[in-house]
């Protein structure tokens, strides 16, 4: 099982460079929200990230009057990454810390992020490495959570 | 050492599935890991809808050809969410048909490609009366992105845009015409044969639809593509006082203050947070209803966020480009509410410097 998910992974990385219409990353995963909501903290996490914050955004919606579906913001980063490349580029500022909303569609969870690539992709090398690298590591994450059951 | 034989493996069995002819089994398994990783998210698993519009539809199946679910898959629907795929290859968007193909044992049509002509005055009065009111005035579709239903909808299922240059593209006269004889069952799209049209009116009316294609302008999404990535602005007050501006600029626009945080928070300890760099998180609730129900992926640049930055003496204040991000989501109905946005914050920022 678990060498089937890295082949696939594999796979998907090794096709990553000609996958770069879609402007946005998502991937629906077969789990009830609150399942998928502990397999993505937990997949974050092993791609090396501190998760900072969890935002609900369901709460205020519901508090105001609205129907809504669960839906969360999960935030995360790396420390010392935030604190040199942020000094250095500016334009990461508002965009700070990494992110992915997570919602619930039925009994399946989606999950969507921008691609950090495509955003900071074409600027100074440092930044452009950066952005490779969490756009990669993003793309683990959603193709671990797509196999994920 | 580990991760290098992983990725060998991969190109490897990259590599076989690359290699041109190969059989009808790799072929299908493609088609279905391909519809996996661009399509599920959207569509559903087994072509349900889902953010999109329904695939499995057993009318649906039986009325558009291989050809139609080709060009909409390379051409995508400009403006309407769903994405062009033009980085595929033939083969492989062969495959996803395929694979969409295995969602209905319904018999794909054979469908004349014989232009079909009609009376189009005759066929806007018609559209105008009987289809407009889903479809929009001038075809431009339904609001929303499909059938999610975890949200209120006013239609289980969105009236796809027939004005799209990604639908007329894709569609045959002959398509349109069998949508209109047959509806779609299980779909707010009826039978009009059963409604009392005439197969003349029909054919006005698919005359009129195919006439769209003379007023393609430019789309709106295109428009904000080369956008500023952020809104910047220097305060001429010190970083305190500009975040105590900034709280009261946003309540004065109807705001509710949610959180002021440090942009590190929950990074790093209590102590070692960077307290030079601040977000002000506030969030206008109706705002955030109406743009979710627009596209349910947008809460991911919600709640509204303004970042305070003091950098050598310098206080800067900034905050995403709403304009530039809606780019992203290939939907018209959000530029306008992304422009709204854009504006707002330029607004609260203005106040705040005043
Ligand atoms: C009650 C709402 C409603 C009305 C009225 C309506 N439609 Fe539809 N129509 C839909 C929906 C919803 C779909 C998508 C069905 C599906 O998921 O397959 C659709 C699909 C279609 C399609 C196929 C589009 C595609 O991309 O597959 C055509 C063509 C069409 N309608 C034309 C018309 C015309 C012309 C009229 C007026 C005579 C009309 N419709 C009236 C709701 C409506
Ligand atoms: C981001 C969401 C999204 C993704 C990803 C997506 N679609 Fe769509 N798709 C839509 C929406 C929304 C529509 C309806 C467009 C409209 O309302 O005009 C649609 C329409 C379609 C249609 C036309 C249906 C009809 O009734 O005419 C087909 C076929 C289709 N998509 C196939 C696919 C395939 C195959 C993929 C993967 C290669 C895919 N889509 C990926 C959202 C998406």
């Amino acid at each position: 099982m678990r060498l089937y998910r890295y082949l696939f992974i594999a796979l998907l990385l090794s096709l990553a460079p000609f996958a770069a219409a879609e402007q946005l990353l998502m991937a629906r995963v077969n789990m009830t929200f609150p399942e998928a909501m502990l397999k993505l903290q937990e997949t974050i996490k092993q791609q090396g990230y501190t998760i900072s914050r969890v935002q609900r955004v369901d709460i205020g919606l519901t508090k105001s009057g609205y129907k809504t579906d669960k839906y969360r913001v999960v935030f995360f980063g790396k420390a010392e990454e935030t604190e040199q490349l942020t000094k250095k580029f500016p334009v990461l500022l508002p965009y700070f810390p990494l992110k992915i909303a997570i919602f619930a569609e039925g009994n399946d969870t989606l999950i969507t992020a921008y691609d950090p690539l495509l955003m900071f992709g074409e600027s100074e090398p440092l930044l452009a490495r950066a952005a490779q690298k969490w756009r990669s590591d993003l793309e683990v994450i959603f193709s671990t959570m797509r196999e994920a059951e | 050492m580990k991760t290098l034989r992983i990725l060998l493996i991969g190109f490897f069995v990259s590599l076989a599935f690359a290699r041109p002819g190969f059989t009808e089994t790799s072929l299908q398994q493609r088609g279905a890991m391909l519809y996996a990783q661009h399509c599920a998210s959207c569509h559903g698993d087994t072509g349900k809808g889902g953010t999109g519009v329904p695939l499995s539809n057993t009318s649906f199946q039986q009325q558009v050809s291989d050809r139609f679910l080709f060009n909409t898959i390379k051409y995508g629907r400009p403006g309407r969410v769903m994405p062009a795929f033009s980085q595929l290859d033939k083969q492989d968007i062969q495959a996803i048909v395929k694979h969409v193909r295995t969602f209905s044992s319904a018999r794909p049509p054979k469908l004349s490609m014989a232009k079909i002509t009609g009376d189009i005055s005759n066929g806007k009065e018609l559209f105008h009366k009987h289809c407009a009111s889903c479809h929009g005035t001038d075809g431009k579709g339904g609001k929303g992105t499909g059938v999610t239903f975890s949200r209120p909808r006013d239609l289980p299922i969105i009236a796809p845009a027939l004005n799209n240059i990604g639908f007329l593209k894709s569609a045959s006269d002959q398509m349109i015409k069998d949508t209109l004889m047959q509806g779609r069952d299980n779909t707010p799209m009826v039978s009009f044969l059963k409604q009392g049209l005439s197969e003349k009116d029909i054919n006005d009316l698919v005359a009129y639809v195919r006439n769209f294609e003379r007023y393609q302008q430019n789309y709106d999404h295109e428009k904000y593509k080369n956008e500023p990535l952020m809104i910047e602005s220097e305060s001429p007050y010190d970083l305190q006082t500009t975040i105590d501006n900034i709280k009261r600029a946003a309540v004065g626009k109807n705001f509710r203050l949610i959180r002021v945080q440090n942009l590190n928070a929950g990074l790093v300890e209590e102590s070692k947070e960077n307290t030079s760099q601040v977000i002000i998180y506030f969030c206008n609730f109706q705002m955030l209803n109406e743009a979710l129900a627009i596209d349910p992926r947008v809460g991911m640049f919600l709640p509204c966020r303004i970042t305070v930055v003091e950098q050598a003496g310098v206080v800067k204040v900034m905050a995403i480009n709403p304009k530039r991000l809606s780019y992203l989501f290939n939907n018209d109905e959000l530029n306008r509410l992304c422009g709204g946005m854009h504006d707002t914050y330029l607004e609260i920022i203005e106040e705040a410097n005043l």
